[in-house]
């Protein structure tokens, strides 16, 4: 019998923040990421019958992005991407020898290593977060993530802001919980 | 009971901590945590892990999309499910 069952209608529910977290310190542009999160979702939905249920559904549907996003890069390179690269520098004297200088690395750069360990940390965020009841994960990413004021997200979810902190201090409290054990 | 306009519960501390986190918190409100975290270990112990997650969230650059967007990402996708339900 497979460990785990796969259901498409929760989908964008559970995945769709994990993978949006993923593609976009990948692709960095919020449209291109939606879009290839689409079209994993998509994927996903045509080849379920593939799905041996040996690994979660958020594992399996990461390989397809994975892909997904291999085959976005391989794109752009192959069109767009060789044609854009510029050289500077070339006709101006005056500046000759500049380019050594600016090309040093800025020390306020991100070395692969940080990248490895925001990644590794943003997955563990998200692995907490999937284990908060729905609304109260809601209201955390938008409070806290997506930086929304009180009154925006009191709106559209139509709640108080009285019943908001309290969502809020029971998430914030599970979550120090959860990054406690997993994290910290 | 009277409630004290200085000193404050540890319930209400963690409120006021929690609204602090996003800056939502007044200056008079900031003095009366201030106070409480003096001589409640619950309440700083509180704050203490409430301070570290918010680094924790700032530091990873965790990202996650708006709700118009995952709105946008449903209806799409229900469509698509709606057309293989057909088909099947």
């Amino acid at each position: 019998m497979p460990k785990h069952v796969i259901d498409p209608n929760k989908w964008v529910n559970l995945y769709s923040d994990y993978l949006f977290n993923y593609t976009i310190s990948r692709v960095n542009d919020r449209d291109i990421a939606q879009d290839l999160i689409s079209d994993t979702f998509l994927a996903g939905l045509k080849s379920m019958k593939n799905f041996k249920g040996e690994a979660s559904e958020r594992t399996w549907l990461i390989s397809i992005l994975k892909r997904k996003i291999i085959d976005y890069y391989r794109k752009i390179n192959s069109n767009k991407g060789k044609a854009e690269i510029r050289m500077s520098y070339i006709n101006s004297e005056e500046s000759e020898g500049d380019w050594l200088e600016e090309r040093v690395a800025d020390p306020s750069d991100k070395t692969a290593e940080d990248t490895l360990v925001n990644s590794e940390l943003g997955d563990a965020i998200y692995d907490c977060l999937e284990k908060l009841p729905q609304k109260q994960a809601e209201v955390f990413k938008m409070k806290t993530i997506l930086g929304y004021d009180t009154e925006t997200i009191c709106n559209e979810l139509e709640i108080t802001p009285s019943n908001l902190w309290v969502i809020i201090h029971r998430a914030r409290t599970a979550l120090a919980e959860c990054m406690e054990e997993n994290w910290f | 009971m009277k409630k004290s306009f200085l000193f404050i519960s540890c319930e209400e501390a963690k409120h006021i901590c929690d609204k602090a986190q996003y800056n939502e918190a007044s200056i008079w409100e900031h003095f009366k945590l201030s106070l409480r975290l003096m001589y409640c270990r619950i309440t700083k112990s509180y704050s203490s892990k409430n301070k570290q997650l918010s680094k924790v969230i700032e530091t990873s650059e965790v990202k996650c999309l708006k709700a118009e967007e995952r709105r946008r990402l449903q209806n799409q996708f229900n469509e698509a499910l709606s057309e293989q339900q057909q088909t099947n």
